[in-house]
């Protein structure tokens, strides 16, 4: 076994946007140690070298979903990622892509919460419920349905590995869509036609190909690749179906 | 705090060549160009279901062409990418379809694919079946 | 939000792409290599044998199925790949893209009709 090295070499994208005209690159030698995270990488580096270094973070147990970055060239959660997979070095850490960059790591996501908001994610009961009428009874393969997509921890990783949205952020996207396919698929709810419309438009499901690497970057195995394209079949129905049984959107 | 508000100028990275960052991408963009040997195999069928409307002599001089070494080469290259479009579709089918349950248990991805790789061979064994024993 | 009328052109695409998947690699053998190269019996792509094909409804049936559903498959796909390395989907690559498919079908079904 080759002997662990001192330090490891991090390449940080900087934007400072009062001084720099775009972002560059700044290097950090960083003490290693076989069990350091990048976000602890980043956390000496704040600490110790740079104070002014800016990036999001939170629970450091892949639960928060708040430091999601690029890191060498894959979205992932800094605190999930670890130095001793990326030896020798150096590792290119960079602000999630797909997302306008507003301070050094720190991307803005105001897009991604809009969207959050716009597809009702919450049970819309089937008809009027009263304390009477007692708990919701499901079986095990009824929460089957829906519990990998409750999953989610907003966590942005599949919209920076979806290039769709990269391309065009009208996009909804692929966690969003997978949080609507959620509650879709609880047979607690029933707003499935009230949430036909995002999905039946070109920023619905149809701005998805298949790409996939949403699915494999992640970090909660949510599938969102499978829940948008499950949906095209949903949304083809009610398109070709629309006059004989509607399922929703009348436009 | 000192009153100064921040500077916001939010940076927006361009996407050129996003394909050519990641092998995942890389291996996206060659499998939907497999879709040009789809399209090229239907302009080789209709060019000849175009001579066979015509007359014979017509349709043997299409089948002459599929025997020159271009077209040979070209249709080696379209086995090639048919066999990877076959490949990468059956790998996405699990992707597009809901939740199977079989005996209480999910239907894993895998599962899914092998299935589609069995209607294949089958397929494809019937067709050969057909082409070399079907008669008027 | 507007209803997108991807279905029609989906499902289209979703039935070549199955059709190419399942069939494209024998029919590319057959017809490209195995023909060609003498390595199937003489008659098998013979004039009278084909015609007779194209004739019976089952054949053009099959004929122009298989045609068509790769045509739309595959320039509904191009027409996306136009659009990941910079060209967008608008009225002119869709009217070049699904012309090409409809060129083909029309071409293709109006020979098969041809034939008898």
């Amino acid at each position: 076994m080759p002997a662990s090295p001192e330090t490891i070499d991090l390449d940080v994208l900087r934007y400072r946007p009062e001084q720099d005209e775009g972002p560059v690159w700044q290097r950090f030698a960083v003490p290693y140690a076989s069990d350091m995270s990048v976000l602890q990488a980043l956390q000496h580096i704040k600490d110790e070298q740079d104070g002014s270094l800016t990036f999001r973070w939170s629970c450091r147990m892949a639960i928060c979903g708040s430091c999601g970055m690029m890191v060498n060239g894959r979205p992932a959660l800094a605190c999930q990622t670890f130095l001793r997979d990326m030896l020798p070095g150096p590792v290119r850490v960079e602000p999630l892509a797909h997302f306008p960059i507003e301070r050094d790591l720190v991307v803005n996501a105001d897009d991604f919460i809009r969207k959050l908001e716009s597809i009702k994610p919450y049970l819309i009961p089937k008809s009027p419920r009263s304390l009477a009428d007692g708990e919701y009874l499901q079986t095990p393969q009824q929460l089957a349905q829906f519990e990998q997509y409750s999953s989610c921890i907003n966590c942005m990783l599949c919209y920076s590995a979806c290039p769709q949205y990269g391309l065009d952020d009208a996009f909804t996207g692929p966690g969003v869509l997978a949080l609507l396919h959620r509650y879709n698929a609880d047979s607690r709810d029933g707003g499935r036609a009230a949430r036909m419309e995002i999905l039946n438009a070109e920023e619905g499901v149809w701005s998805c190909t298949a790409v996939g690497y949403c699915s494999e970057v992640c970090p909660k195995h949510v599938d969102p690749a499978n829940a948008v394209n499950q949906n095209k079949l949903n949304s083809a129905m009610d398109y070709f179906l629309r006059f004989v049984s509607p399922r929703g959107a009348s436009r | 705090m000192n009153g100064k508000s921040t500077v916001r100028r939010p940076y927006v990275r361009p996407m050129g060549g996003w394909w050519r960052r990641d092998p995942f991408f890389m291996r996206y963009m060659i499998r939907e160009a497999t879709a040009l040997a789809v399209l090229a195999y239907a302009v080789v069928l209709t060019l000849g279901v175009v001579r066979l409307a015509q007359d014979e002599a017509a349709w043997n001089g299409w089948l002459d062409a599929l025997r020159s070494p271009a077209s040979l080469l070209l249709h080696a290259v379209l086995l090639v990418a048919m066999f990877v479009h076959a490949k990468s579709w059956f790998e996405i089918m699990p992707k597009t379809m809901p939740m199977l349950f079989v005996g209480g248990r999910r239907v894993a991805a895998s599962t899914i694919t092998r299935i589609g790789w069995a209607a294949t061979v089958l397929a494809s064994v019937v067709l050969i079946a057909l082409a070399w024993g079907w008669r008027t | 939000m507007k209803r997108s009328n991807a279905p029609i052109f989906w499902l289209l695409f979703g039935a070549g792409g199955m059709l190419s998947a399942l069939l494209g690699t024998a029919l590319v053998f057959i017809t490209g290599i195995a023909v060609p190269l003498g390595w199937a019996p003489g008659d098998l792509l013979a004039y009278s044998r084909m015609l007779a094909l194209a004739r019976h409804p089952l054949g053009k049936a099959f004929l122009f199925l298989v045609i068509a559903l790769f045509a739309w498959h595959a320039m509904h796909r191009l027409l996306h790949s136009l659009h990941d390395v910079g060209i967008p989907i608008g009225t002119a690559s869709k009217l070049a893209c699904y012309g090409i498919a409809l060129a083909l079908t029309v071409v293709a079904g109006w020979s098969l009709l041809a034939t008898g």
